[in-house]
């Protein structure tokens, strides 16, 4: 195995703020769709997202609207078949990842864009230490012996702050805890020191202290190393503190892009409105807490018009039949607002009224 | 990810059209299958803490716990495992120097002694030709382990890369060992013994090896096949993707150790029922024929003088017995080692 340049790969080399014409990754209308025995499942319709170095974008969502599956897509890790990708372009750098052969997405994977797995137990392989584990990082990529692989895993779970390091690097997953162990996947994801990091649901399996600590440590070592950052994730106070801006998906589309502060003040889609009104607060204390009704729909038979028309509030004729597009959203008198849109026919009302 | 595979549980490992022996082989592979959680072990939850109870003088001491050195502290006070791996550890010593502990010559017969009982110096009387039971059978048994350890070993390999690899890969290539194997168990064991090995000339085990090889690897095939099947919906298999492992490097590092057991339990057991299966065909006469020295030769001659001479009958009988039950032990104590939550 011979180490490889991380210029090889892709033209572009790590520019801490240099190139700004294209953005470290950028999604551009990305189809997703599954064959199963019940018909075709559009998983994911037309998403569009950027994400630039040192920048992090959450994606919010519920269950199966498509976040996780253009995480995998970006990484390459679909399983195809089931899964195809009939339409859409994944830009890492402006290059085409599509278009790539499977070896130079290989590479790719772990060296320049690495994933966090939600869970970190069942993500790491139990009958291998987690020293070695970390070391696989090394060996894969860079040829490193062995012994050099260690070294760096110890340095590597130093740096994510477990303690006694140099002690545990030779124990086996199931021998840390929780939030250890998602430190050992976060430490795996950084080895390489990659562009970009996708997490995908980082502290759902962790209880509430922990998930502090986690989302701290990789703020912190995404400032320090610059990385662009997608966080999925469905819990909207994990996103408060420390995305950029917002995505909302439903059923596998983007209805609502926003700044993380502008979000959170004026949802411009009722859907987000709906999510924010779920959280619960404290000045509401021993109120009913508001919950959107429904379910989310079955993506084998999405409900015509706007996907989310069935369990909308403010749901009128033309939601049930024309598809909303994503639009930029304006101040009242018309001023743009940068980086927001809504894919929803009323987001004036929603926005303002 | 979903966590149920979306294969049927009961299907992973199929039935082998084997016998009863196998049955029991696979049932046990299935549930190594279906506990995911196996690998944390007895000790799992427990976290740091739990290792610096008695380490003992082991080799494993001072070291953090696999799955593996987990399940060979399991094995060692296993009283099961202990006897079954004396007795094998026997047959393979006296499989390898017989003479040790019997000094005849199993090919000197003397006719005038046929079918007589025990006499100083031969505990286990003599046959129907005159030969001393007790000499062909500890001879005997260097055929019966050599049968079966072979077959085993290239039943298991065989078995494994190719179950491994379809299980792994899927499609069409999987489509098409599926179909071969289902060929393969439509084959019934004994009548495809006698017709295969009849044509087949010559005297060693490597035609019976072969045989059993030839018939044994779909077996394990489609327990490799299942269990890697099993092994790659884990999410530690598509993160290993996602750091950029190559499809080698995800096979025989992070699949293979998750799917191995379930092949090393069936393989154990496999071992007991190819030594009978051996024994069978040469008691049919088609396996060794005589002048080798087979357990299942001295069965089949002595079965006509079972009313005049039933020891030399049982004395082989009872050895091969002795050995299957051994492995069949063996595998099952492995599996109780490899599969701490059955218990």
């Amino acid at each position: 195995m011979t180490i490889i340049d991380p210029t090889d790969a892709v033209p572009a080399p790590r520019s801490g703020d240099g190139d700004k014409t294209s953005p470290l990754l950028e999604v551009r209308d990305l189809h997703v769709e599954f064959k199963t025995r019940e018909g075709v499942v559009r998983a994911v319709n037309g998403v569009n997202y950027s994400v630039d170095s040192g920048e992090t974008l959450a994606v919010l969502g519920e269950s199966g609207s498509g976040k996780s599956v253009t995480a995998q897509a970006i990484m390459g890790i679909l399983d195809m078949p089931p899964a195809s990708i009939p339409k859409g372009e994944i830009r890492f750098f402006g290059q085409d990842m599509l278009k790539m052969s499977g070896e130079e997405r290989r590479k790719l994977r772990g060296a320049r864009i690495a994933m966090i797995f939600q869970d970190a137990l069942s993500s790491l392989n139990p009958v291998l230490s987690v020293g070695f584990q970390l070391g696989e990082m090394f060996r894969v990529h860079q040829g490193l012996s062995r012994k050099q692989a260690k070294a760096k895993a110890i340095e590597l779970m130093d740096r994510v702050k477990i303690p006694a390091a140099a002690a545990r690097v030779n124990d086996y997953p199931h021998q840390f805890s929780g939030g250890m162990r998602q430190r050992i996947m976060i430490a795996m994801a950084l080895a390489l020191e990659p562009d970009l990091i996708i997490a995908d649901e980082p502290t759902t399996a962790l209880d509430v202290t922990v998930q502090a600590q986690v989302m701290d440590l990789l703020a912190e070592l995404q400032r320090e190393y610059r990385m662009g950052l997608i966080l999925i994730t469905h819990d909207l106070g994990v996103v408060a503190d420390v995305a950029d801006k917002i995505a909302v998906m439903y059923a596998g589309r983007i209805v609502e892009t926003a700044p993380v502060h502008e979000l959170y003040k004026r949802p411009a889609h009722p859907y987000t409105r709906g999510l924010l009104d779920s959280i619960p607060r404290l000045d509401l204390k021993g109120q009913d807490l508001y919950a959107i009704k429904g379910l989310p729909p079955n993506l084998l038979k999405v409900p015509s018009g706007c996907a989310f028309n069935p369990r909308c509030e403010k749901a009128q004729d033309i939601c049930r039949t024309d598809l909303p597009p994503l639009v930029p959203v304006t101040e009242r008198d018309g001023t743009e607002l940068p980086g927001r849109a809504s894919a929803c026919h009323f987001w004036k009302e929603t926005i303002h009224g | 990810m979903p966590e149920q595979p979306p294969y049927d549980s009961e299907g992973a490992v199929a039935g082998t059209g084997m016998g009863g022996a196998m049955d029991l082989a696979a049932s046990e592979a299935t549930t190594l299958e279906r506990a995911p959680g196996g690998p944390e072990g007895p000790q799992g939850p427990e976290g740091p803490g739990g290792r610096e109870d008695a380490e003992g003088a082991g080799p494993a001491a001072g070291r953090p716990r696999s799955l593996w050195s987990d399940a060979w502290r399991d094995l060692r006070r296993n009283p099961v495992f202990v006897v079954s791996a004396l007795v094998i550890l026997f047959l393979v010593v006296i499989a390898v120097w017989p003479s040790l502990i019997a000094s005849g010559n199993p090919l000197t017969c003397d006719l005038a002694r046929a079918q007589d009982g025990p006499a100083p110096g031969h505990p286990f009387g003599f046959d129907g030709q005159g030969c001393d039971v007790y000499t062909r059978t500890v001879y005997g048994a260097r055929a019966s382990v050599t049968v079966g350890v072979c077959a085993t070993l290239g039943v298991a390999l065989l078995g494994s890369v190719l179950g491994g690899l379809a299980g792994f890969f899927g499609g069409t290539w999987d489509g098409f060992l599926s179909r071969i194997t289902d060929i393969f168990f439509a084959i019934p064991v004994v009548l495809g013994g006698l017709v295969l090995l009849s044509v087949v000339p010559g005297n060693t085990v490597w035609p019976v090896v072969g045989f059993i090889v030839l018939l044994g690897w779909p077996q394990i095939s489609r327990i490799a096949r299942g269990s890697v099947i099993t092994a790659k919906q884990h999410d530690y298999v598509q993160a290993a993707r996602a750091l950029g492992a190559s499809n080698s490097r995800i096979l025989l590092r992070h699949i293979a150790p998750n799917a191995v057991a379930p092949v090393i339990v069936v393989a154990t057991i496999a071992l007991g029922t190819y030594i009978a299966l051996e024994a069978t065909l040469s008691y049919l006469g088609v396996g060794l024929k005589p002048p080798s020295v087979s357990w299942g030769i001295d069965i089949s001659a002595a079965s006509p003088y079972i009313r005049n001479a039933p020891h030399a009958l049982l004395w082989p009988a009872g050895a091969l017995a002795i050995t299957v039950l051994a492995f069949i032990m063996l595998g099952d104590a492995v599996r109780d080692a490899l599969d701490p939550k059955l218990r």
